[in-house]
């Protein structure tokens, strides 16, 4: 890309100056993506506590607390790790910094809605929370009714958080189409735009069409609830099957608004580490666009035994096969781009590399339950739970952890530290192994999700899969706390440590407030290495 | 390993074995692809500025997508093929109901036998399960049988299989229920058929009545008998003789096969779907009728033949 002479060595970092006040009322993208940041790895850190508490119950046969208290650690660890984690995090916290950055723009299109989102964010997440002082809820992540009717616990709050931090979704979705479409510096072409954009554009289609239903869903839910309206309750001539059509009308796209952002930064990653062009930038940009369409059509394929009809499960069972050309071909072409490349193992990379190797099992073991027959046996099992782990957590949380390693020294002006990075992603990447795929094996022997206790058969799987808990918390607390300490300790960083191509690594590091002195002209596409032919 | 104690256990086993392979095949392919190619062009073995600039390549990338296009419709062709049989009960099939409740599991037989958290069935003899739910979703999940199916409040599902092994096989809750969803487990109990026969006939003499008889009553104690005869003569309804399984015309002109959730649907919001040429006059009986009684009438109009 052309440089066009920054001159920037006399402004200002985004992190300089002002105090508490001027970050709480910031209209800087950077300053709300890191306060963004900041929320939802902290959000993390209590889904990740519920996370241990779960497996901890799960170490031995026989109750260590009781069902109810398991049910609840349970829900909140779903709940919270869905909807104010990994659903938010890279396109609010990551998006919001990099991507007008990376389009050449000084701001996303409609700062005053991109703080008024992280506002109501918070306020949904705090609604949400209050759930804890009063009873906590016992429903799962899934609300499904009419368990979630008559269940004393405080349905409402949640839910009601979660309508309320859809809206935050909504209006990041809306700023970032807008923001793409209207602020791209001259001669940043679609096809010129980084991968990771593509991604994030990809998901905030999926933001703004799809969370307006669980809005409405939790809506009916909540009236259900409180005017005993009869939507869903059999009592009252309702059918329990159309929430869950509701619900995973939202929440099967809703997995694709959690895993596109993360191979958008797998993209980057491995072009950068391997300073190579990336293998397919078309094929890799439109298949986001292609499972974020076909994401909409196949919501069915949670309620194979639910008693919808053979024929509906026909079709759901078919389009969901087809989910699995676009995501073969990033694979595909993750791995092509590191042919003859020039590999450099920093821990970035090695995140970027775990996310195919662990994606590439969630993706497949995908193949299983959406095979009808094999889902009937499947369903509901510790299979599910390890595939959508493998998935999520394999995929999303490794794209991230490789997305915050490479962008942290840009984000602080500091590098984290090599060797401890990792040191922890050694405990990351074992531990997660050592947790989930004893749990195919669980799932392949009949246990089901969301036991409180266990027949001894499943004994010895479960203890080494809690085992393996302790190692992802050891690998996390060690990464917390290195990025604490890097803020103020680690290495200052150059503004290119990478030797990265794209816009943001032409700016200092940390960049200015206003990111750019003059608006940069590009001329040539994202990942220019190599010896051009 | 998990023994395969039903008809369809084996063909379920297959497919998943077939997608085992193939998944490891594609996965060692990937890893091995990515292992090489780290060590190969390490970056202490490959100067960083003479990567080749290599940008793509369409046909191999329209060749992975249609060979991955041919391999997943094969798994979705083979899974519909034995999905199929699943959800296909032969004619013949025994019926016993299963009612779940937080936490238990009720199963009755047509003789008016109730059992709780055991279900007793004959060998090599096709079984259906006439299922639904007193509070909130379970899921009644044989993983012996490789089998499950959810139990729905309000409407009734079926599940059917044929044992192949005798013994006890283990019966979980595979849908969240609460509480008790980890403790609401039964299991199924299979026996050679005339053991079954001889269990069948000598739990009917200490029994009253069964639950066709129970409907009889009640066909006459909740005022059924003024709208509805059972000797094919119309009244203010239709008759209610040899009704199931015919295809009734319905008044939008729609046709429709009378089964065990038609019926229920027919008692509880009766104005949903209308017979040809009746008023829609019938009360409901939401609220009136337990589910037991529910199906007692079910089972009443099933026996009039
Ligand atoms: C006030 C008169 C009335 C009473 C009482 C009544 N029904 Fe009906 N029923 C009707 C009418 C009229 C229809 C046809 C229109 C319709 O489908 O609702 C009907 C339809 C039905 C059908 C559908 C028949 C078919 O051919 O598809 C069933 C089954 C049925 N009733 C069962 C019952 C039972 C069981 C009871 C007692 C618990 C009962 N009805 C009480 C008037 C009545
Ligand atoms: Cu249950």
């Amino acid at each position: 890309m052309e440089h066009h002479g920054e001159s920037q060595g006399h402004h200002k970092s985004y992190l300089e100056g002002g105090g508490i006040g001027s970050w709480l009322t910031t209209l800087d993208h950077k300053r709300i993506g890191v306060m963004y940041l900041a929320a939802t790895m902290l959000f993390f850190a209590v889904g990740g506590i519920f996370a241990l508490l779960v497996r901890l119950e799960l170490l031995k046969s026989g109750p260590l607390f009781s069902p109810d208290v398991y049910n609840k650690f349970f829900t909140f660890h779903g709940a919270i790790m869905v909807f104010m984690f990994i659903i938010p995090i890279i396109p609010a916290a990551l998006g919001n910094f990099f991507l007008p950055i990376m389009i050449g723009a000084k701001d996303v299109a409609f700062p005053r809605l991109n703080l008024a989102s992280y506002y109501v964010f918070i306020g949904g997440a705090l609604l949400a929370f209050l759930a804890i002082f009063f009873g906590g809820v016992d429903t799962g992540w899934t609300f499904y009714t009419p368990y979630s009717i008559r269940s004393a616990t405080s349905v409402i709050l949640v839910t009601m958080g979660v309508f309320v931090m859809g809206f935050s979704s909504i209006m990041t979705g809306l700023n970032f189409i807008v923001t793409i479409h209207k602020l791209r510096a001259p001669g940043m072409t679609f096809h010129r735009m980084p991968l990771f954009l593509w991604a994030i554009y990809a998901t905030a289609i999926i933001q703004v069409l799809a969370t307006p239903v669980i809005g409405i869903t939790t809506l009916l839910l909540v009236m259900e609830r409180v005017l005993g309206i009869g939507f869903f309750d059999p009592k009252l001539g309702g059918d329990p099957i159309l929430f869950q059509h509701f619900f995973w009308f939202y929440s099967h796209p809703a997995v694709y608004i959690m895993i596109l952002p993360g191979m958008g930064i797998v993209s980057e990653v491995i072009t950068v580490f391997s300073r190579k062009h990336i293998f397919g930038y078309k094929a890799i940009a439109y298949s986001s666009l292609a499972i974020a369409f076909i994401s909409f059509l196949v919501w069915g394929h949670h309620m194979f035994v639910s008693g919808q009809s053979a024929w509906a499960n026909f079709l759901f069972s078919i389009l969901t096969m087809l989910v699995a050309i676009p995501t073969a071909i990033k694979i595909f072409n993750w791995t092509a781009t590191l042919y003859k490349g020039s590999i450099h193992l920093q821990t970035p990379m090695l995140y970027a590399l775990s996310f195919i190797f662990l994606f590439t099992i969630g993706g497949l073991t995908g193949l299983f339950l959406a095979a009808l027959s094999v889902d009937v046996s499947l369903h509901d099992t510790y299979f599910v739970v390890a595939h959508f782990h493998y998935v999520m957590m394999g995929g999303t949380v490794m794209g991230l952890l490789a997305g915050l390693h490479y962008w942290w020294p840009k984000m602080f002006g500091r590098m984290y530290p090599e060797i401890w990075g990792k040191i922890s992603w050694a405990f990351v990447f074992l531990g997660f192994n050592v947790t989930f795929l004893p749990q195919f094996w669980l799932g392949k022997m009949g246990m089901p999700r969301r036991y409180h206790d266990y027949g001894p058969e499943f004994a010895t799987w479960n203890m080494v899969s809690s085992v393996g808990s302790w190692l992802i918390g050891v690998g996390f607390l060690m990464m917390f706390i290195y990025f604490l300490w890097s803020l103020k300790r680690g290495e200052k960083a150059s503004s290119n440590p990478w030797n990265g191509k794209t816009l943001e690594w032409q700016l200092s590091s940390p960049p200015t407030t206003h990111n750019f002195d003059h608006v940069p002209t590009i001329t040539e596409g994202p990942y220019q290495y190599g010896v051009l032919r | 390993m998990l023994p395969q104690a039903s008809t369809i256990a084996p063909h379920i086993d297959s497919l998943y074995n077939f997608i085992f392979w193939i998944s490891l095949i594609s996965f060692v392919g990937v890893v091995a692809a990515m292992v090489y190619f780290i060590i190969r062009y390490h970056r202490s073995r490959w100067d960083p500025f003479k990567t080749p600039y290599i940008t793509g390549h369409s046909a191999m990338e329209t060749s992975v997508s249609v060979g991955l296009f041919i391999l997943v419709m094969v798994i979705f062709a083979w899974g519909w093929k034995d999905y199929k049989k699943i959800v296909s009960p032969p004619q013949n099939s025994l019926e016993i109901s299963v009612l779940g409740h937080q936490w238990f599991w009720e199963f009755e037989y047509a003789n008016g036998k109730k059992l709780t958290n055991e279900l007793v069935v004959p060998k090599g003899r096709p079984v259906k399960l006439i299922m639904s739910s007193a509070d909130v979703i379970h899921s009644f999940f044989v993983p012996n049988f490789r089998l499950k199916q959810d139990l729905v409040p309000g409407t009734y599902t079926t599940l059917w299989f044929q044992a192949t092994q005798t013994g006890e096989h283990p019966v979980f809750c595979a849908e969240y229920c609460g509480t008790g969803h980890s403790k609401m487990l039964a299991k199924v109990k299979v026996v050679e058929p005339t053991e079954y026969a001889r269990w069948e006939k000598e739990e009917k003499k200490e029994k009253g009545l069964n639950p066709a008889e129970v409907g009889k009553e009640l066909f006459t104690k909740k005022g059924c008998n003024v709208c509805h005869t059972v000797t094919g003569q119309a009244l203010i309804g239709p008759s209610l003789l040899g009704i199931f399984g015919k295809n009734e015309e319905l008044a939008d002109g729609k046709k429709i096969q009378v089964d065990e959730n038609y019926l229920r649907e027919s008692l509880m919001q009766p104005q949903a779907k209308l017979v040809k040429g009746f008023p829609p006059v019938m009360p409901t009986f939401q609220g009136t009728l337990t589910d037991e009684e529910v199906n007692a009438v079910i089972a009443y109009i099933k026996s009039l033949k």
